[in-house]
């Protein structure tokens, strides 16, 4: 088990709740966005939270529980040794980025507002990236 | 590498403390009490209405008034609301044909609707009736069945510019309730039975009526309104 997973599983989760605190909200079973500066609303209301007919947070709140599924999967003695975790943690996380990184886009250039829960997001998902990809090279370098 | 038991145990003891702590914040979150009421057969007192006949919109020297009397989270005024209005607009209001007249008609199923006739008075107050109003309907599927309409309602007030603080306490104070009530009572009077229903020149019109047929209706009732 390697400190980068656990890091990564530890992330998934934070990310998980964040995603379905907006995803929540976004249902109307939560009143109001703790946030203070009122960009969340406007983020969130924004014709640019839905992604193909479906809200980003559920988004997710799907992804991130797939990257923690995987994570915790990816701790067990059994798939310690093959890659295939690894590179799969990695080729998730970085699509994530990707998608982080046009969302990010939209906030700055379109909305002209930026959601802390979003840069949060955006945080633990480079972090996650990061992690994943020093544990991909990790896995790819020959055992000593 | 591998580790030992106790480290691993350890791991998912932290994993688990961080699951616990945020499904406790979230239900927090979930179960928080929503501050905002709107009370229905409130006694309607002078004040409620002095000097209020409606929301209006148009010329005043419109030989035609029509009152609409509607319900915020019925599906079928929204339709009305949302696809025929631009065009009567359009077509009869920025002509100079017909004055509108928005009247609040809350029906008891829908439990929501109060709270948006009450959002749409509080948004008044700041000038911004018609916007809030029209985003109301456009928004009505994400607050219709929410257990925190207001909120909703609160933070689409805020995307419109009107001032959340002013909002939030105008609709914490249920100061229109009052006001709601006797536009319901009016078209109770009236004997309007279903929304959205039309009173155009003296008769009263259910359904979603189309612009064509509102056209159509207006050109053959060309008499002035009563004053």
């Amino acid at each position: 088990m390697t400190r980068a997973r656990k890091g990564i599983a530890l992330l998934s989760l934070t990310g998980l709740f964040v995603a379905v605190y907006l995803y929540l909200y976004k249902i109307g079973q939560i009143g109001t966005l703790v946030c203070g500066t009122g960009a969340c609303e406007t983020v969130q209301l924004s014709p640019q939270s839905r992604f193909l007919g479906v809200e980003v947070a559920l988004i997710g709140v799907v992804g991130y529980a797939v990257l923690l599924l995987l994570a915790v999967l990816s701790l067990q003695p059994r798939f310690a040794g093959p890659a295939w975790p690894s590179r799969l943690l990695a080729v998730l996380s970085g699509i994530a980025v990707l998608f982080t990184a046009y969302l990010t886009a939209l906030e700055l250039f379109v909305i002209h507002a930026i959601c802390r829960y979003c840069v949060a997001s955006a945080v633990i998902i480079v972090l996650l990236f990061l992690l994943a990809a020093r544990e991909l090279r990790r896995s790819a370098a020959p055992a000593a | 590498m591998a580790e030992s038991p106790s480290g691993v145990n350890r791991f998912y003891l932290v994993l688990g403390a961080v699951a616990l702590a945020g499904i406790a914040a979230l239900v927090y979150q979930v179960r928080k009490p929503k501050a905002v009421s709107i009370p229905a057969n409130v006694t309607v007192l002078t004040a409620d209405t002095a000097g209020f006949r409606g929301y209006l919109v148009g010329s005043d020297s419109a030989l035609i008034e029509i009152s609409e009397y509607a319900d915020y989270q019925c599906p079928a005024c929204q339709v009305f609301e949302t696809i025929q209005f631009p065009a009567v607009r359009e077509q009869l209001i920025a002509t100079g044909k017909v004055r509108w007249r928005y009247r609040d008609f809350p029906l008891e199923m829908h439990p929501n609707a109060r709270v948006a006739a009450h959002a749409a008075a509080c948004a008044e107050e700041q000038g911004k009736y018609w916007e809030l109003h029209s985003a109301i309907y456009d928004r009505q599927p994400e607050w219709a069945d929410s257990r925190n309409a207001a909120g909703i309602l609160s933070q689409l007030a805020g995307t419109l510019g009107i001032d959340r603080g002013r909002f939030d306490t105008c609709m914490s104070s249920a100061k229109y309730a009052g006001r709601i009530q006797a536009s319901l009572d009016e078209g109770v009077r009236l004997g309007v039975g279903s929304t959205p229903t039309f009173l155009i020149a003296g008769r009263l019109y259910p359904g979603a009526l189309s612009s064509d047929s509102l056209r159509s209706l207006v050109e053959h009732n060309q008499v002035p309104p009563a004053p």
